[in-house]
């Protein structure tokens, strides 16, 4: 990463103030609720994410974080209720699902209107270091390179939000990292306004600007991340990392001094 | 056969200069030799059954009086015209029926218990409608052929991962781009099985086919040759049954092989 700041904490500007820009909210929902039968999966939710502004949605499974994404992506119906989103959305899946019958190139490329989709294509694979696979068949990547080439889908089509569904879940913990890295490099590029959707409290640390927590169809809990880029842990990410935890419904065991010790009562992992 | 005997035996062939391609012809050859030396000792008659050498002749006997080659390819006009009615309908039936749920309650139940019925059982029936021309034999194999296109591109259309066709739709793929560019090509795998079945259907109901009343056609010139009990003649046709069955299966697994070249076992070979 070109970023040279080490120290942890950098409150005055490391995290971009679009939280407080006058542009008008990339996504804006207001008191929304769906349920599916008698089960109310989101909560008369309101939900503002601003333009180009990253934002983690962390919460367990069956929290009703998936069903909010598909909304905002589209999927699901919003059932004329109060839902704003922007019309440029691209979703990168938890699975690639990339068409094993067409090159890569053409995955990327999939749908997309306009003139040169070949080029196009070239220039969001070359971004995500696979400019060199334009041709192969997606059956020959590796997890990594496949869910790499799903990011290129997304992010060919300039998507005003860019929602992705737990999209480093399946791939090892050292690609995890690179794909971190990657995903903050795009993002900073092409400035989407971002819905991460993760279980992953670490990762929703050290990649959002904002955090909010959803617990059985509610926001249980939200928190700004101030630190600078590139997140190490330290003192006030594991402060963070409590405070959405406790969130979470998962309690330090103790007072443990570099509070590394957690419990987890119901043996989910979080 | 184990892999290690299979290692043992290309190994020994490798010695005497014998690829294990070669190998595998060995036992074959010798049976042909054993029939041969059968009938020169007068232990198979020719009426039973004629002498590889005797088939030979009447096969190039057959090929240079042009015989054999017209009255083959009679034979392969009735299977293709067959075949493309087949799985023309079949195809469309299935696209129908596979894309709509309206079209499934309207054509999968009367389908289905049609398929039940061997096609050749519909033989009397379609004599006493089509005649014994060339019609009820065309029809016959349109018919065979239809149901197994039918269900497996049915099938594959139906089994295409929704997770892929719901990707496909957040990129802004509907209508026709979406079955074109997803659904279709993803039961094509099936669609392609179908194919080889509704094939092997065509040879085997070709074969009952042209025994109804031919005057031309491989099926014809086996009447012909019962008649007269010549077994040379008989083998002669059902080698090219067999020839002809065997290009057709190679015909698709080369389709197969270009149009699957994304599947993994593909790209592993």
């Amino acid at each position: 990463m070109a970023q040279a700041v080490i120290r942890p904490i950098n409150p005055a500007g490391a995290a971009p103030a679009v939280a407080a820009s006058p542009a008008p909210p990339a996504v804006r929902l207001r008191g929304f609720t769906r349920r599916f039968g008698e089960t109310v999966v989101l909560h008369d939710l309101d939900l503002d994410i601003a333009a180009g502004e990253f934002v983690a949605l962390l919460g367990r499974s069956g929290s009703g974080k998936t069903t909010l994404l598909r909304t905002l992506a589209g999927l699901d119906p919003a059932d004329h209720q109060d839902v704003v989103t922007p019309k440029g959305r691209a979703v990168v899946f938890q699975d690639p699902r990339l068409l094993p019958w067409k090159p890569v190139w053409r995955n990327v490329a999939l749908g997309l209107g306009g003139a040169n989709p070949r080029d196009r294509a070239r220039a969001a694979l070359t971004e995500v270091g696979l400019g060199h696979r334009l041709d192969v068949w997606p059956a020959t990547l590796s997890g990594g390179e496949a869910q790499r080439a799903a990011l290129a889908r997304a992010l060919v089509r300039e998507p005003e939000l860019l929602l992705l569904d737990e999209p480093f879940a399946s791939v090892d913990a050292l690609t995890r990292i690179r794909m971190h890295d990657l995903v903050l490099a795009l993002w900073r590029t092409h400035r989407p306004a971002v819905l991460l959707v993760t279980h992953d409290v670490d990762e929703a640390i050290t990649l959002a600007d904002r955090v909010l927590v959803l617990d059985a169809g509610r926001i249980a809990g939200e928190e700004t991340i101030r630190l600078a880029r590139p997140r190490e842990t330290g003192p006030d990410f594991q402060a963070i990392r409590r405070r959405l935890l406790r969130h979470l419904g998962v309690q330090p065991r103790a007072p443990a001094p570099e509070g590394e010790l957690l419990a987890f009562p119901t043996g989910e992992a979080v | 056969m184990t892999l290690v005997s299979t290692i043992r035996l290309s190994n020994k062939a490798a010695a005497r200069g014998l690829g294990a391609g070669a190998q595998r012809w060995l036992s074959p050859l010798a049976l042909i030799l054993v029939w041969e030396l059968g009938s020169r000792a007068g232990l198979i008659p020719a009426h039973v059954l004629a002498a590889p050498s005797a088939v030979i002749g009447t096969a190039w006997a057959m090929i240079v009086s042009g015989e054999l080659p017209a009255n083959m390819l009679v034979s392969l006009g009735r299977a293709g015209a067959g075949l493309a009615i087949g799985v023309t309908l079949g195809s469309g039936l299935a696209i129908a029926a596979g894309l709509t749920r309206a079209g499934e309650h309207a054509l999968d139940p009367p389908i289905q218990m049609l398929r039940t019925l061997p096609s050749l059982a519909l033989t009397p029936l379609f004599i006493v409608w089509f005649g014994i021309g060339e019609t009820p034999k065309v029809a016959l194999i349109a018919l065979g052929t239809m149901f197994p296109v039918y269900l497996n591109l049915f099938n594959g259309i139906r089994g295409v991962d929704p997770k892929l066709i719901e990707a496909a739709r957040s990129f802004g793929l509907d209508g026709w781009r979406l079955i074109a560019e997803v659904i279709l090509p993803g039961a094509l795998p099936s669609f392609l099985l179908g194919l080889r079945f509704a094939l092997a259907g065509s040879w085997l109901i070709l074969v009952v086919a042209e025994q109804i009343n031919a005057s031309a056609g491989l099926g014809y010139l086996i009447n012909n040759a019962r008649d007269f009990s010549r077994t040379d003649t008989i083998v002669v046709c059902l080698i090219v049954y067999a020839l002809l069955g065997l290009t057709a299966d190679g015909l698709v697994r080369a389709i197969e092989r270009r149009a699957l070249a994304w599947r993994p076992s593909f790209i592993k070979s």
